[in-house]
């Protein structure tokens, strides 16, 4: 904010009036990339399934959330029956409104949590109010397991097939629907051979 | 007679007229040519013209169920109630892309109507500014989303509107919200015949400013409709969940607000100008690729909107030129405008800067927040997610001291304050917050939460103890503080109440911190406890409404054997889009909201259980409250004397110069 006319100062002014004019550029660049691609199907927002789909669960160690015993990914790839594990956390309604979803349907599929950005005090607090569906409970405090896995915010759930592989992924809460008309068939098919 | 042809050869009409409009008054600007400038006005209310008659065509072609027309079969239906056929007009892309439009158009108007008193060449700029920004838009909407195509066999029905959006509240939430973000085209053009001009001064930071204020105004009404609809309709108990959707609202917010205390000291002391064009052009900015990128798809939503990738690329080359344009217009032409004097930190002037800095710092947060899992997606092929975690860790440490410094912020005085007679002044207000300080510390869990809470109570009573000040109550005898207040411009009061309402949402805010809720599966007449309540679930029963199916249930809240209140929770299934959305049940005392929703039904038919979640929300309605209340302190501003006649004003008595300080 000088007044002074100089032109060493009046060039350096000019250059940073042209910041903003630079900053856009770049996002813009970035935008026409992302609209290319989505265009091409090479980059979707929205449908994080497609790079983990089909693919072996990635590399990581849980530590354990009480009260259940920690996982990794040796525990998944050993698997024989299909698993599902599901991200929540305390903080999340979302996974709160889908808590009843998942205890109906815990007679019928082996279920595995991991507590996302939680503290593990309030993930046992979150367990003990909306009943515990899961045998077994990972602690994510950092976050860096859900990079890992490439989550996109909490719920997330991954239907685990035999060998530890990811068969199925929803971005959404479980709702009663899905489980009969998409997740207990898959589990089912999983289960036959 | 009002054919969807006509709808759409008035909106080909409006698109050649504001071409028109946006390429005459510009020349005759340049070359001083009066007739041509003169045209402008008659222009901008002719293209509002032709846009109202598109817009009800098209109001026309769905409230008679004319499901030839293409938009009209996808989001309406003959069972769809006639309100919902009015609103449902703007529920839809290329519905709302024609109101975007039709908005624009009302400020060109506006500026044609009331500007006046503004000198014939900036008017002028101003009304042709407006003008090339709608041809892009209505060209658009012309090309890449007609609302008026024709669809031929004709269905016999109509699809149905996304039930979720079939909601009062929801109806009338677009178009103030898009008056909200469109109305910052206006600051914009006034900021780009500025930079046509080569000039900015006091009466261009005087003339900006009230159509600042009135977006503003709007926008953040528009925000605490928003935010309100999410808490009632998608049923979570949460008001706000940093969607990509809510921060795109969020971000012209929070530079518009910077928008409107920078152009304050453009007009009082002629400095912050350049900065201040900056603002005019990235609030715009914000407003125009927030609403787009939500709907090219490159923003993940929960909110509804239809995405399409080639019209993303439209969107995209339009963004580009006016964004780019006019960025690069200020890069061409900022360095030679003439930058203002030094002026001492201490002052209201440095506080104003102070708010500037921080309100940008914060749009900057939200910005990354927003942005980076689609970059971090982009150059790394990894998803990651930014979540509440992240806003609450960031917005929180840089939200505070804005609040502190807005306490004494508006009582410090021009070009040179003492920072310890203020001070002074505010030791009632001081102590009242360490008072409401200990009280949260005492009734609430969690640092952030209480220091939140002592800073909107700090806000309230420190801008309160500057009224008192200025009217000098309990200082001199009680007439004179009456004659004083109504001396008292009504800017002050504005601000004084917008302050108050901040401070209110921000109470609302720290108090929901402390929400609690629980999730039960229950048979009926089960009785459950929460937050001192008794929550007792009498009877479930199916009704039938309009278009849907409802299962009504009945809740009984009784505190200490008391009835409370009855609330009728339900989830209504949709027969057309087979959907279902739930109906929560809130019982408000204005200090606390009770809210109920009916979730799915288990077990067999002759024993059923239902899943219920109980919310016990402390001063929920005051974070709206308090979003009205900044909006009415807003649009009181706007009333003021000054903005009126549009020019300082000369004869100020006594009383009121040393009032206004």
């Amino acid at each position: 904010m000088s007044n002074s006319e100089t032109p060493p100062n009046a060039s350096r002014r000019r250059l940073l009036m042209a910041l903003p004019l630079a900053g856009a550029g770049v996002v813009g660049v970035a935008f026409w990339k992302m609209l290319s691609g989505m265009e091409h199907g090479s980059f979707n927002p929205h449908d994080i399934n497609a790079p983990v789909l089909n693919r072996p669960v990635p590399d990581f160690t849980l530590p354990d959330q009480p009260p259940m015993q920690g996982f990794n990914t040796q525990d998944l790839r050993n698997l024989t029956q299909p698993v599902l594990v599901n991200f929540f956390a305390s903080w999340c309604i979302p996974c709160l409104a889908e808590m009843p979803t998942l205890m109906t349907l815990k007679d019928k599929l082996t279920m595995w949590g991991i507590a996302y950005k939680d503290r593990p005090e309030n993930a046992e607090n979150f367990l003990k109010h909306s009943g515990n569906p899961f045998s077994r409970l990972g602690s994510d405090h950092e976050g860096r397991v859900g990079i890992e896995w490439g989550i996109s915010g909490v719920p997330e759930t991954f239907l685990i097939g035999p060998g530890g592989v990811i068969r199925w992924h929803t971005a959404a809460p479980l709702t009663d629907d899905i489980l009969s008309q998409t997740l207990l068939p898959l589990v089912e098919k999983l289960k036959a051979p | 007679m009002l054919s969807p042809e006509l709808g759409h050869y008035a909106l080909a009409l409006a698109c050649v007229l504001a071409a028109i409009q946006g390429i005459l008054p510009l020349m005759g600007a340049r070359r001083r040519d009066v007739r041509l400038m003169a045209l402008a006005p008659g222009l901008a209310i002719g293209q509002l013209i032709a846009l109202l008659t598109s817009f009800l065509c098209l109001v026309y072609a769905a409230v008679t169920d004319d499901f030839s027309v293409q938009n009209i079969a996808a989001n309406s239906a003959v069972s769809k109630p006639l309100l919902y056929k009015i609103t449902g007009v703007w529920g839809n892309h290329e519905g709302s892309i024609l109101l975007w439009a039709l908005i624009l158009g009302l400020c060109g108007a506006a500026v044609a109507a009331f500007g006046r008193n503004l000198p014939s060449a900036l008017r002028a700029r101003v009304i042709g500014v407006l003008g090339l920004v709608a041809t892009g838009f209505e060209l658009f909407c012309l090309t890449t989303s007609d609302p008026f195509a024709r669809i031929w066999p004709a269905p016999m029905d109509g699809q149905g509107m996304n039930p979720l959006l079939q909601d009062p509240g929801l109806a009338f939430h677009p178009p103030i919200l898009y008056t909200g973000y469109v109305g910052f085209a206006v600051p914009f053009a006034f900021a780009i015949a500025a930079l046509l001009e080569g000039r900015v001064d006091a009466a261009w930071g005087r003339w900006v400013r009230p159509w600042a204020v009135a977006a503003w105004c709007f926008l953040t009404c528009g925000i605490a409709m928003g935010s309100w609809w999410s808490y009632y309709v998608l049923g979570w108990g949460g008001y706000w969940f940093w969607d990509p959707v809510e921060n795109a609202s969020l971000i012209p917010w929070l530079t518009g607000t910077a928008l409107i205390h920078s152009a304050i000291v453009v007009e009082k002391r002629e400095a912050l100008k350049i900065w201040t064009v900056l603002l005019a052009i990235g609030t715009f900015s914000f407003s125009l690729s927030g609403t787009f990128l939500v709907r090219s798809g490159i923003l993940n939503s929960v909110h509804a909107f239809a995405n399409d990738p080639a019209r993303g690329v439209f969107i995209l080359g339009l963004l580009a030129v006016v964004i780019g344009g006019s960025l690069a217009l200020f890069a061409y032409r900022a360095p030679s405008l003439t930058s203002g004097g030094l002026f001492a930190p201490v002052s209201r002037e440095g506080a104003l800067v102070l708010n500037n800095i921080l309100l940008c710092s914060l749009c900057a947060v939200v910005l990354t927040g927003t942005m980076y899992p689609p970059f971090m997606s982009l150059l790394f092929d990894r998803t990651i997610s930014v979540g509440k975690p992240f806003f609450d860790a960031t917005t929180i440490p840089l939200a505070l001291p804005l609040f502190i410094f807005m306490g004494f912020g508006p009582m410090l005085p021009w070009k040179r304050a003492q920072l310890w007679p203020i001070l002074q002044k505010l030791w009632v207000a001081a102590v009242i917050t360490a008072i409401a300080c200990a009280v949260a510390a005492f009734k609430l869990s969690g640092v952030l939460p209480i220091l939140c809470a002592a800073a909107a109570i700090w806000i309230i009573t420190s801008t309160i103890t500057d009224v008192v000040e200025r009217v000098r109550l309990f200082r001199a005898p009680f007439a004179t503080s009456v004659q004083r207040a109504r001396m008292l411009p009504r800017a002050i009061i504005g601000t004084a109440i917008a302050h108050i309402g901040v401070g209110i949402t921000v109470l609302g805010l720290s108090a929901m911190s402390q929400a609690q809720h629980k999730i039960v599966e229950v048979p009926i007449g089960t009785t459950e406890h929460l937050a001192g309540y008794d929550w007792t679930l009498t009877n479930v029963k199916q009704e039938p409404g309009p278009n849907y199916t409802a299962m009504v249930g009945t809740l009984e809240v009784r505190r200490n054997g008391h009835l409370i209140t009855v609330m009728h929770p339900s989830k209504r299934s949709f027969n057309t889009q087979n959907q279902t959305t739930t109906d929560v049940a809130i019982h408000t005392n204005l200090l606390a909201d009770l809210y109920g929703v009916l979730g799915d039904k288990h077990g067999p038919e002759s024993n059923p259980t239902y899943v219920l979640r109980l919310h016990y929300n402390p001063l929920a309605p005051w974070m709206w409250l308090g979003a009205l209340v900044m909006a009415f302190g807003g649009a009181l501003s706007l009333s003021d004397r000054r903005v009126r006649v549009g020019a300082p004003q000369r004869a100020k008595s006594s009383a009121e110069m040393s009032a206004a300080s």
